[in-house]
């Protein structure tokens, strides 16, 4: 082979790299947390890969071989990523963006592999959000890797919430896991009977301590908590039969059986003794809220990187499809491009991968967001505490100020130094936060995992008939098997759509949700290749859909907007999500753009990778707009009656002998008039004369706009179809299938 | 007082050889295409030296290691996120092109300035560690001269082993023809050990480690001075990827024994 001229090279040139991805992921500037992604990647793509291959997804059981997986998280650092420096760690500060890069590495290559990394720091959580300093030092310091010159085993811990039928997947709020006073001394510290029954619990093979959610059976103690049980505690401590899953095998589920006596200083967050009886300072409700609001996030982001981890293996099969066949020679265009001939094949890549990046892009968000929120939640909960504010509701309702502070802070133009002042009140930038991360939570759930594991389905077809094998390189028949248990737990796609259906009409969220549609405007007229312009319509039609939705009635009289009303505030959810998952793509590219150039890596080729992306961001702000504009019309004009051939709309319709007679003072009318009745009372063959609905005309009008918007974005998929086929990639995936 | 043994090992960073790489012409003469964006690993005859040096300087109080490294400094950054957390070392990066192509004496003149200019280094306790090989296109004498340069004339190539004695004398194992070993004994330091593989395992990643190298690592890159290398006439004709087929197989019920008959076969009928 001689050499060749390298021609000026305007497409990206390879697949995006660990330089691009920092930049638009925002941890370029965070050598511990690229350090802990090496690691993770090492483990990942070294350790449970050869498990993955080997089959050891072949059993439920605990086995040595997943122990090792275990230990390897251990010496690699990842099981350290949950804790302090001065607990064993090495990352400094809120850790939701570390931990869901880990989660995201893992799962590259195997969603269980990274749900068992997870279950420990799940179990912690309860301890690290809410419990007292003794709890968390106790806790996270024994579950920290050994330091060197140490000879112990880490403890790891299982969190249990799910209970068996009849109350798996019911509310929450409902446990059957039961607590009652054992023994209470005078003057000593009360013991605690704990009796639970989980189910699915995760990491409970191997747990030496698990944090349980229970309900007081005692009038000595109110309420509920979330309790920690030690192995070692008197009592039962069985770890139950594994359950028989067909995803996820690299981490342990089971359905254990807790009969335990435990001193009641292992309620977390502590108790306080109020008249004879145990107050437990946290209920269990406000426990997982603060837990699962962030633990989700990684979940989110463990199908994202299936999708993205899908597009090297597709690119290699569809390029090598017919090499070896007759017929297929080198440098014939059947042996070089293989099925990429066919823009059927690179279109619906495409779409995988823009889903992909649309995905992960939601979660860093998100992720990032819980990473900046942390601090200010700990300054709130320290101004109320002083105010003599604590608790749920008090804060709440204390925190009303600060909204209105907030909306009157979103309301003002940039430069108003009443703005400035406000934008300084960390309360205000609370309050913002958190109405944002209320949103952007589950929404990463939902729809990165439910959507996510439709893609991936789509990822599998693009591989035929070995998209289903064991030999499919890159596992993905087991990613797109995985992907539908992380749309189920930590919350299923139902609570996460109830979740949004509150979170997402605060008028606080709606008020930013407002200014982001500028925003999208704004980009739109400096960038006009991201599709950004496309999305702000979309995100205008949903904002007019909920208003009117919110004010109107079905023929019944019954409002539309309603908690009971799913098949309209679920839907719209759905909606909200697409949206959401698109504007953070687009904003990851844009930062790209910005600060590409700074990095001598991500500067090599930098305008052909943010044109792919951008290209990326286009297609997939057309497909959200496609999904909004469906459900937002179905939404608008689903509830309302059509229209009947009856007396009552015959007023509404021209008589044929009318039209005969306007036809001489406006000619042409005819051509215009859509529903006629003939002499003999007979109409056109349809359901009705056509309907309409108060506001209809403004919904169209802007739906015809939304419409409009998608001009160019098919030319964007033709770009990135065309760069699909012509970038470079690896000779071999960088792990063993 | 122990040995204490002053370690620098010279390794360059190389794609990751999973990486397609193809030979291209560019400006600057002959280069591999897209290598800037490619993921790069440090070159891992190299790493086996580095991972050698951190056992030997672990063996021996009081050593310490240096790891002297040419190539794009942002490119460094992002190896260095791997190589430093598997061994405790001080880098001292130089701002240089990418690309195994350059005149091996302008490389070699870089990389012994900067030895020579290190603080606090006792070039009396010097051995200067690298790779036999580059995993990409070695010129196969860098090593050499700068030891050279240094003024260090005991030189040992293909290294496996070195076995250092109380007195600061030491025996080194070198891979000569036939897959057997020379056995060498040195007087003691300075010396140039170009590394084989070594004996050792890559270490596994340390995130403690890392958190400690990179208080020095990221001030070292960000004070790295930009470097050029004279092409000394240096001019290549061509350039082409030796030929090689690669046939996969996916065997599972061989023994090892019949993996060998059928390799000898194979090699008998090449």
């Amino acid at each position: 082979m001689g050499t060749v001229s390298l021609p000026e090279v305007k497409t990206m040139l390879a697949l995006p790299g660990d330089a691009v991805r920092q930049i638009q992921w925002r941890f370029s500037d965070r050598f511990d947390i690229q350090m802990l992604v090496q690691s993770s990647r090492s483990v990942a793509r070294g350790t449970v890969a050869r498990m993955v291959a080997a089959g050891e997804r072949n059993t439920h059981e605990w086995t040595p071989a997943k122990n090792e997986m275990l230990e390897a998280f251990d010496r690699s650092g990842i099981t350290a990523a949950f804790m302090e420096p001065e607990e064993g760690g090495f990352i400094v500060g809120p850790k939701n963006l570390a931990l869901s890069l880990a989660a995201f590495e893992l799962a590259w290559v195997d969603g269980g592999a990274a749900t068992a990394s997870l279950a420990s720091f799940l179990a912690l959580a309860p301890i690290h959000e809410r419990g007292t300093q003794e709890q968390v030092t106790r806790y996270k310091t024994l579950a920290a890797p050994p330091q060197p010159g140490e000879d112990r085993t880490p403890w790891r811990g299982a969190f249990a919430l799910t209970e068996p039928i009849p109350y798996v997947g019911v509310d929450t709020g409902m446990l059957s896991g039961k607590l009652r006073v054992a023994e209470w001394k005078d003057g000593e510290e009360p013991w605690l009977q704990v009796d639970k029954r989980g189910r699915f619990i995760t990491g409970i093979a191997f747990a030496n301590f698990v944090t349980a959610a229970v309900m007081s059976d005692d009038a000595r103690i109110k309420g509920s908590c979330v309790i920690i049980m030690e192995e070692g505690d008197e009592g039962t401590f069985d770890r139950g039969t594994p359950t028989k899953k067909l995803v996820h095998q690299l981490s342990s589920t089971g359905d254990p059986i807790f009969n335990m006596k435990v001193p009641a200083s292992r309620i977390i967050g502590g108790y306080t003794v109020k008249d004879g009886v145990i107050v437990p300072n946290y209920n269990h409700g406000e426990v997982i809220e603060a837990v699962f609001r962030r633990t989700r996030v990684p979940v989110g982001l463990m199908t994202a990187a299936k999708l993205l981890s899908a597009v090297e293996p597709v690119i290699r099969y569809q390029r090598e499809r017919f090499r070896g066949a007759e017929g297929s020679r080198p440098g014939s265009l059947r042996y070089e491009q293989g099925i990429q001939q066919r823009e059927d094949a690179l279109h619906r890549l495409v779409d995988v991968w823009a889903t992909g990046e649309a995905a992960t892009s939601l979660g860093f968000a998100a992720a990032r967001l819980f990473d900046a929120l942390d601090p200010l939640e700990k300054h709130k909960t320290a101004v109320l505490k002083e105010q003599g504010i604590q608790g749920g509701r008090s804060e709440m309702k204390a925190l009303k100020e600060s909204e209105q502070r907030a909306l009157e802070m979103l309301s003002l133009k940039e430069g108003d130094p009443r703005r400035a002042e406000l934008e300084a009140d960390p309360l205000v930038q609370y309050v913002l936060m958190d109405a944002e991360g209320n949103v952007l939570c589950p929404a990463t759930k939902l729809w990165n995992t439910g959507h996510g594991a439709n893609m991936m389905r789509e990822a599998v077809s693009l591989m035929g008939g070995y998209g289903i094998t064991e030999d499919c390189p890159g596992f993905l028949a087991n990613k797109w098997m995985d992907a539908q248990l992380e749309a189920t737990y930590e919350g299923p796609e139902a609570v996460q759509r109830r979740q949004l259906t509150v979170t997402m009409t605060s008028e606080v969220f709606l008020a930013q949700f407002r200014a982001w549609t500028l925003a999208m405007r704004r980009i739109a007229s400096d960038r006009p290749g991201t599709g950004a312009c496309t999305l702000a319509s979309a995100m205008n039609l949903w904002l007019w859909t909920l208003n009117y939705l919110q004010k109107s009635t079905d023929p019944a009289g019954n409002k539309l907007y309603h908690g009971q009303r799913q098949g309209v505030t679920f839907a719209l959810a759905d909606a909200l999500c697409w949206l959401l998952a698109s504007r953070c793509q687009i904003l990851d590219v844009l930062e790209l753009d910005a600060r590409g150039a700074e990095d001598a890596v991500a500067a090599e080729g930098l305008a052909g990778t943010v044109q792919f992306l951008s290209d990326l961001c286009h297609t997939q702000a057309a497909q959200a707009a496609g999904e909004v504009s469906r459900i937002c019309g179905e939404l608008v004009f689903g509830y309302n009656q059509h229209p009947a051939w009856d007396e009552a709309e015959h007023r509404n319709c021209f008589l044929a002998s009318e039209l005969e007679e306007l036809e001489e003072t406006m000619p042409g009318i005819s051509a215009m008039a859509v529903d006629v009745l003939a002499a003999d009372g007979s109409h056109p063959q349809k359901a009705g004369p056509c309907a309409g609905c108060a506001g209809s005309s403004e919904f169209l009008r802007m739906q015809n706009k939304l419409t409009t918007c998608l001009s160019g974005s098919r030319l964007a998929k033709d770009r990135a179809a065309d760069t699909v086929s012509k970038v470079m990639i690896p000779e071999a995936l960088d792990y063993p299938a | 007082m122990a040995n204490v043994l002053h370690i620098v090992v010279c390794a360059g960073i190389v794609p990751d050889p999973l990486q397609t790489l193809e030979p291209v012409t560019g400006p600057n003469g002959p280069g591999l295409k897209n290598e800037m964006v490619l993921p790069a690993v440090l070159d891992p005859w190299a790493a086996s030296s580095l991972y050698e040096a951190a056992n030997l300087a672990g063996k021996n109080p009081g050593s310490k290691v240096w790891l002297v490294s040419l190539g794009p400094k942002a490119k460094l950054q992002q190896v260095m996120m791997t190589v430093a957390q598997k061994v405790a070392f001080e880098l001292v990066p130089i701002d240089g092109p990418i690309g195994g192509f350059p005149d091996a004496h302008s490389t070699a003149a870089v990389l012994a300035d900067a030895i020579a200019a290190l603080p606090g280094l006792d070039r009396n306790r010097l051995l200067l560690f690298g790779g036999w090989e580059s995993a990409t296109r070695g010129a196969g004498v860098t090593l050499q001269i700068v030891g050279e340069r240094l003024g260090i004339t005991d030189q040992f190539q293909g290294v496996d082993q070195i076995d250092l004695n109380e007195d600061g004398s030491f025996e080194v194992l070198e891979r000569i023809e036939g897959g057997r070993h020379q056995v060498s004994a040195c007087a003691g330091t300075p010396a140039v050990l170009g590394w084989a593989t070594g004996n050792l395992a890559e270490p596994r990643n340390n995130p403690q480690v890392g958190m400690a190298n990179m208080r020095t690592i990221m001030p070292a890159l960000q004070k790295a001075k930009p470097t050029t290398l004279a092409a000394n006439g240096l001019r290549y004709v061509s350039v082409s990827l030796p030929k090689q087929q690669r046939t996969t197989r996916v065997v599972k019920d061989m023994t090892p024994d019949q993996i060998a008959a059928e390799l000898a076969e194979w090699i008998g009928a090449e």
